[in-house]
């Protein structure tokens, strides 16, 4: 297993967040974890990377077990977060402006820039680009990283219903071209069973992974995801239940 | 709603004010020493203007003087509040007291304690252009959103590089606004501290004119500081062009 993730617990202000949350994702694989809003995936994200402090559980890569503030981790947040003060080649050369490996970097990202929609944009601003097109010079930022395991955060929330769908054939593609070891968080349903090899499903805060569905197609495209109706049928009544689950136990939704 | 603009309009309305000053001086027949008229001003700022740039060269040295460290300090101090907030809760509160003191009177003593040379005058400039400059940038590292440290930490920098890379470079629209507004107070602040007690600077012609009951060079010599005090906001405009590119086509 290339992550392990075993009995990661957080409570923050007194109120449990994530309880006892267990998993694991292959190499290359495309694990997302869906679940409703406000039930505590991106904290998930944020423990792995280190952003927030792990209070109880084991994080490991490897086999080795992880903690703090970890290479082994890229994050792309759910806002773009490039700096509008750098040009797009500069904001996507990041890490290597950090390491101090930033000619490589810049030579790196030039060559991936058509690959990513974005070529003849290398000196322009982000306050230049369409929404759609900030999101994937976020992704090359969050790619360019020298880790092992990219952690989005519902990259396409923020983005219409048009450019999300043309986001996520595009992401779809590169993954199968990168091979890189995924864990998407997403509260879109389509978005998780078009893009992922394996969804995870969380129910209301304190969150826990309740379910996991496979998805074995891998040619997949949208004629496929349209017929898709008994399998989000069933996700959809999975999510159902872990919120009733909620409902009836009368716990307020935690912070995300 | 349609939104009428016309540039024109403010030099429009200055031409308008100084026609109405130049016909009131005539039509009630107000003598010089009480009331020059615009020409007359023109006349001796004509007149003036060598001694003028001389002293304006003066002043204009040390506005820049205090300009500059007022930014340095301003730059510590802001990074050093940020990073310790309990300096922040003992530093801020200080700094708003030291803006109630009257500078007119801070002036002479400080000439008490440092001479009659430039240093109690850039101090002057220091004390008047510190503040928002300060509090300006100081504002704007704690306002600088969260999720972008999260994003560089979560890459692997540290304190510093976060400071480098985000926190610095995001306050610097803010810093900017600081040092537009104590551009225009620094010539101000200057020709207060040359009023006190000074051998050049247009703060010293000032009152040397005055004392002389030349009005029409005393107004001469405030047109010359009104408009050193917008080349100086001018100045930081360019600087806000130049070193803030992206934000070029904002209002």
């Amino acid at each position: 297993m290339k992550l392990r993730v075993k009995e990661l617990t957080f409570s923050y202000e007194n109120k449990m967040i994530l309880d006892h949350v267990d998993f694991a994702v292959r190499g290359g694989e495309f694990v997302s974890l869906l679940g409703p809003s406000g039930s505590g995936k991106s904290t998930i994200l944020k423990l792995l990377t280190g952003v927030l402090p792990c209070e109880k559980g084991t994080v490991m890569v490897d086999g080795a077990p992880v903690k703090g503030l970890s290479p082994h981790f890229a994050y792309m947040p759910q806002n773009d977060l490039l700096f509008p003060w750098k040009t797009i080649l500069d904001n996507v050369c990041l890490y290597g402006r950090i390491h101090g490996s930033l000619k490589a970097m810049r030579r790196e990202a030039r060559a991936s820039f058509p690959e990513f929609g974005l070529a003849g944009y290398e000196d322009c601003y982000p306050s230049q680009l369409s929404g759609g097109m900030r999101q994937r010079a976020a992704f090359l930022r969050t790619a360019l990283c020298k880790a092992d395991i990219l952690l989005l955060d519902e990259p396409f929330g923020a983005l219409d219903v048009i450019t999300r769908g043309e986001m996520q054939d595009w992401l779809l593609g590169i993954h199968r071209k990168m091979n890189r070891t995924v864990v998407l968080v997403t509260h879109d349903m389509d978005e998780a069973v078009y893009l992922s090899d394996r969804i995870l499903i969380l129910n209301q805060s304190p969150a826990r992974i309740t379910d996991e569905i496979e998805i074995k197609e891998r040619a997949r495209d949208r004629e496929w995801l349209y017929g898709q109706g008994d399998l989000r049928r069933k996700i959809y009544s999975l999510i159902m239940a872990g919120a009733g689950e909620v409902r009836e136990s009368g716990r307020n939704v935690g912070a995300q | 709603m349609k939104k009428y603009s016309w540039k024109p309009i403010p030099f429009l309305l200055f031409t308008v004010l100084l026609l109405i000053w130049e016909g009131a001086v005539h039509a009630l027949d107000i003598p010089m020493y009480v009331l020059p008229s615009p020409v007359q001003v023109g006349k001796a700022l004509a007149e003036e203007l060598s001694v003028l740039a001389g002293h304006a060269a003066v002043t204009v040295g040390e506005a820049l003087a205090g300009m500059g460290i007022s930014l340095v300090l301003a730059v510590l101090l802001g990074i050093v509040m940020d990073c310790f907030p309990l300096m922040r809760q003992g530093i801020y509160p200080v700094l708003v007291v030291t803006q109630t003191v009257p500078m007119i009177v801070m002036a002479p003593v400080l000439i008490i304690y440092m001479g009659f040379g430039v240093a109690p005058k850039i101090l002057t400039v220091v004390l008047m252009c510190f503040f928002p400059v300060a509090v300006s940038f100081c504002d704007g590292l704690s306002q600088v959103d969260e999720e972008y440290v999260n994003l560089v930490r979560s890459c692997g920098a540290g304190r510093l590089k976060s400071y480098s890379l985000v926190k610095i470079p995001a306050a610097v629209p803010a810093l900017i606004s600081g040092l537009k507004v104590s551009a225009t107070y620094s010539i101000s602040g200057a020709v207060v501290g040359e009023w006190i007690g000074a051998q050049k600077g247009l703060g010293y012609y000032l009152l040397r004119v005055k004392n002389s009951y030349m009005l029409d060079r005393v107004f001469a010599c405030v047109a010359v500081i009104i408009l050193l005090s917008l080349c100086m906001n001018g100045l930081i405009g360019l600087c806000q062009y130049k070193a803030v590119p992206y934000m070029r086509n904002k209002r």
